[in-house]
């Protein structure tokens, strides 16, 4: 038994390098993108080696996990989908009893790492939300979407109250999307939003108070330019003060003098539009959208509704990462803590996102055959 | 037992795939990366090259700064190149409080290093917390200020400056000023010449981080022009001699204070201005306002019988007197003048126009006044500087103050001839002498080694010789200044003795005794005036009290300037004196001055 485990698993392994189930396109494009985020890295990092080190030995996880998830086929995930799902949401319940955090609670310590469950959720939630829609007569009527509403609002919750509003709006959104693929009517849609944007006031009363001061100030960050506004005007003149052309690598004064918070991370992007100019953010912003339409395009030739779902909403929830922290560096979206995908510094985000790549990689592979 | 065999096939049914509107929905998404991506693209567009300036001007703000490159003053030194004021370099030590109280845990330490107490520093911070510089401790000496700066505390930072330091400290106190503790000028010719000594700062572009590091320099933007040097015509070591003779004088006659000011006659550059009570410049804080001030120059007194060279120059220039002729009557000693005594200390009967002088006869002087035509009288008191500023750019310089001559009524013509009812400084009295002791040729005094002023004749050269023979006789037998008189040289002078003015007219008992002189009288070089205000104890007449001051300091200066002596044997007795080293020479007789004639009582 152990023994035909463990040939089993030399022979997956072995299918891995030898006949790997990827979409080049895809793949070289995320190569391509983590090696500008390298750059970036060093630059941002001050020529710190040990972060572009560690980024990179991340990097080199995600990619074997990439790897790995490719060969699953669709139904196999679709299978453990719920397991998947139920245990993830059960690790943010043991976070939100012993987990560790600054300010907030959002951190368990795996001894050799720190893992932030709610980066998970990113992934199975769209799976799960694709599992329940996949066996049902679609477009989805009242029943499901009030099911799945209660499957999105589950772990969703329990996010927010790490606090942790970013990643819950995320989630929510990874979810949604795999609900609005699925043809959801627009007046429904419309119905849903109506309500949303009708609790926005309840909702507001719910905010922290550092949550609150972070959408007054994008809406006039001069009011308070040494607290709350600092980012933005910090990140703006950053950007800026980049030019058409850049000031060229390294060079990016306003991050190697300190003024830029969180340079290495939440604010890269600002590092690489100073130091590369609009050039170099027209030519990230193109890479991005073509690894974003690529994701589309793999969902539309899905072989099956749970496939579909799962790699478009992953597409869109890319998506939103990319033009969420771009917005928010360029000063038109409020600080929230969405990091640049395979830019910014940062462990668990660049393993679950080349994770769920390793799904999109398996979709493509399994895709419908055209005859 | 493939993991494909395990799972059932989709129902056909539920196969949807992607459908008309699911392909409808892709659309929508595609749609809308386009337009986001568009919009994110149009955004950086706006920012980096629409308001592109902006920006950069906003990101340069944040780390480039204009940093001052500090320069030393420069030195002042006397005109033989002694330093007089150097600036030596200090450090203070300045704080970002908000950033210093952050770790305050560096607090005793910091206090320690920086010789103040802990509470009070920290207080002091909190007080200051929403400024970003604060002065924790001004110019302290560079390796103490090191020692703070080593201890590495966040948001402490040094400065670099410069103390000045007087080596002369008291002694050229008055002359030289003294300078704040930002290293400008506040007195004396350290602000008179503060643009000069001050030099301009450089500055520099710096790249600062946040915390307020320098990281980089960049370019200087402003070359650092050094404080220049300053060489002045003080001599100090004739400056020196004239503070401790001036010092003993003061002590020995219990006298309120004093100033001695010896001219270069040729040139008008001032060798040596001494004042007492004087004060250290290198520690001002214990000084009084009193102490501070150049009573040579921003005092004025009655000159009284010092300006009675000055009348008879105004006599000698009119063609009706002589040196010995007419002969004036001062017979018993008063003159009963429109309802005042005008009185000498003795009845000198008949005197020539050098008698007047030798004798220092009031009723001489106001009898030659009112021969005088007035306009002939106040030009001349005029263009001997008496009641107009020197002109030597000293700051706080009085003007003193004579009153315009069509205005003199006769009684107070008759007072101006002996000296009373006008005002003038120790200096302006001396520049008088000066010019004089030049042939007639006036100078504006200053106080730069070969500085250049403008030279003007002003009496004839004879009237002015004819002045220092008469003024001669005043250190001559039986005459006020016999102890004024110098071994082997000849002296012209002229002693006064003056009440001094106080509330409600003139005061009995306090006068201010003075010796103006020229030596050597033959050839003149240096003209010294010394004045005494208030003597107390012992003699009060200008002869007696100020007459020895001046005849020590100008031997000093004479040998130091290697003046050759005009006057060996003069007072010969007994064949030529000779010591071992063959010098010959022989000193004065001692004989015992004549009592000066100060006015007594009553209101001119």
């Amino acid at each position: 038994m152990i023994e035909a485990l463990y040939a089993r698993a030399r022979r997956f392994l072995r299918r891995i390098l030898t006949r790997p189930r990827i979409d080049l396109p895809l793949a070289f494009s995320l190569f391509l993108l983590a090696s500008i985020g390298l750059v970036t890295l060093y630059s941002a990092g001050d020529g710190n080696l040990a972060l572009v080190g560690g980024q990179a030995a991340r990097f080199v996880l995600g990619g074997a996990l990439l790897l790995v998830v490719s060969r699953i086929p669709p139904p196999v995930l679709r299978s453990w989908t719920p397991w998947l799902y139920a245990g993830s949401t059960a690790l943010l319940v043991v976070v939100a009893i012993l987990g560790e955090g600054r300010g907030s609670i959002r951190w368990l310590d795996l001894g050799i790492m720190r893992f932030q469950p709610s980066e998970l959720l990113k992934l199975t939630m769209p799976m799960m939300v694709a599992w329940y829609l996949h066996p049902r007569q679609l477009p989805p009527g009242w029943k499901d979407i009030v099911m799945v509403g209660l499957l999105i609002a589950i772990p969703a919750g329990l996010i927010a109250e790490q606090p942790d509003l970013g990643t819950a709006v995320l989630v929510t959104a990874a979810g949604a999307f795999a609900l609005f693929l699925s043809g959801m009517a627009w007046w429904r849609i419309g119905l849903l939003v109506g309500a949303v944007a009708g609790m926005i006031p309840v909702g507001w009363h719910f905010l922290h108070q550092y949550q609150r001061d972070r959408v007054l100030t994008l809406l006039n960050p001069e009011s308070d330019p040494l607290g709350n506004g600092w980012h933005i005007i910090q990140s703006q003149i950053a950007v800026g003060s980049g030019g058409a052309f850049g000031k060229g690598w390294q060079h990016s004064t306003q991050s190697r003098l300190d003024f830029l918070p969180e340079h290495t991370t939440d604010f890269i992007f600002a590092v690489f539009s100073e130091e590369f100019g609009l050039v170099g953010v027209a030519a990230l912003v193109a890479l991005y959208a073509f690894i974003i339409g690529r994701c589309l395009w793999i969902a539309m030739e899905a072989r099956d509704t749970y496939s579909r779902l799962l790699a478009g909403a992953i597409g869109m929830s890319f998506f939103v990462y990319v033009f969420v922290n771009g917005g928010m560096v360029a000063g038109m979206l409020p600080v929230v803590g969405v990091p640049m995908p395979l830019i910014s510094y940062g462990g668990t985000s660049a393993v679950s996102l080349l994770t769920g790549f390793g799904v999109l990689m398996s979709i493509h592979a399994n895709r419908k055959m055209h005859i | 037992m493939s993991w494909r065999n395990r799972i059932a096939p989709a129902q056909p049914g539920r196969r949807r795939g992607a459908g008309p509107s699911a392909r409808r929905r892709m659309v929508v998404v595609v749609g809308l990366l386009g337009l986001v991506s568009v919009a994110l693209i149009a955004r950086a567009f706006d920012l980096q090259v629409v308001r592109k300036q902006f920006y950069q001007k906003q990101g340069d703000a944040r780390f480039l700064r204009e940093v001052p490159i500090p320069v030393s003053r420069g030195t002042i030194f006397d005109r033989n190149g002694e330093p007089l004021a150097v600036s030596t370099p200090m450090m203070s030590i300045w704080a970002n409080p908000a950033e210093v109280l952050d770790s305050d845990e560096h607090i005793p330490a910091l206090a320690q290093a920086l010789g103040v107490d802990a509470d009070g520093l920290k207080a002091q911070l909190a007080q200051r917390s929403d400024r970003e510089f604060v002065y924790l401790r001004r110019q302290m000496a560079p390796a103490a200020a090191q020692a703070v700066l080593d201890l590495g505390i966040p948001g402490i930072n040094g400065q670099r400056e410069f103390k000045r330091y007087y080596p002369s400290g008291e002694v050229t106190a008055h002359v030289l000023g003294f300078t704040n503790i930002d290293d400008r000028g506040q007195e004396g010719l350290e602000l008179a010449y503060d643009d000069w000594l001050a030099g301009k700062p450089g500055a520099k572009r710096v790249i600062r981080d946040r915390m307020g590091r320098v990281v980089e320099d960049i370019e200087q933007v402003r070359a650092p022009k050094p404080g220049q040097n300053l060489t002045l015509s003080i001599d100090r070591r004739i400056q020196f001699l004239a503070y401790s003779e001036l010092k003993n004088a003061l002590e020995k006659s219990q006298a309120s204070s004093g100033s001695m000011v010896v001219l270069d006659v040729r040139t008008g550059e001032v060798l040596a201005m001494a004042n007492l009570p004087t004060y250290n410049p290198n520690a001002i804080g214990g000084s009084r306002p009193d102490q501070r001030r150049n009573r040579a120059m921003t005092d004025v007194l009655e000159p009284g019988s010092t300006v009675k060279p000055i009348l008879m120059a105004a006599a000698l220039s009119s063609g009706r007197f002589t040196p010995t002729s007419p002969i004036i009557d001062t017979t018993g000693g008063h003159w009963y003048f429109q309802g005042h005594d005008i009185h000498d200390t003795h009845n000198y009967g008949l005197l020539t126009p050098t008698g007047v002088i030798t004798k220092s006869s009031n009723v001489g002087a106001a009898r030659i006044a009112m021969q005088l035509d007035t306009s002939l009288m106040y030009d001349t008191y005029r263009a001997f500087g008496l009641g107009n500023s020197t002109e030597s750019g000293f700051p706080g310089e009085a003007s003193g103050h004579l009153r315009i001559g069509r205005d003199w009524r006769p009684l107070e013509k008759a007072i101006l001839g002996y000296g009373y009812g006008l005002n003038v400084t120790v200096l302006q009295l001396a520049n008088a002498y000066a010019t004089i002791a030049d042939g007639g040729v006036m100078h504006s005094p200053t106080f730069i080694k070969g500085g250049e002023s403008e030279a003007r004749q002003i009496i004839s050269a004879e009237v002015a010789n004819q002045l220092i023979r008469m003024m001669e006789t005043v250190t001559g037998p039986g005459s006020t200044g016999t102890l004024a008189r110098i071994a082997n040289y000849s002296v012209a002078g002229k002693t006064g003795t003056a009440h001094k003015a106080s509330v409600g007219g003139y005061a009995k008992s306090n006068y201010t005794s003075a010796f103006a002189g020229i030596v050597p009288a033959s050839n003149p070089r240096l003209v010294g005036v010394v004045v005494i205000d208030d003597p107390q104890k012992g003699s009060y007449y200008g002869g007696t009290v100020s007459g020895p001051v001046f005849s020590k300091v100008m031997e000093g200066a004479l040998r130091l300037l290697d003046v050759p002596p005009d006057n060996i044997g003069r007072w010969y007795v007994g064949g030529p004196l000779q010591n071992v080293d063959g010098l010959v020479g022989s000193k004065p007789p001692a004989d015992a001055p004549l009592d000066d004639a100060p006015l007594d009582g009553g209101t001119p």
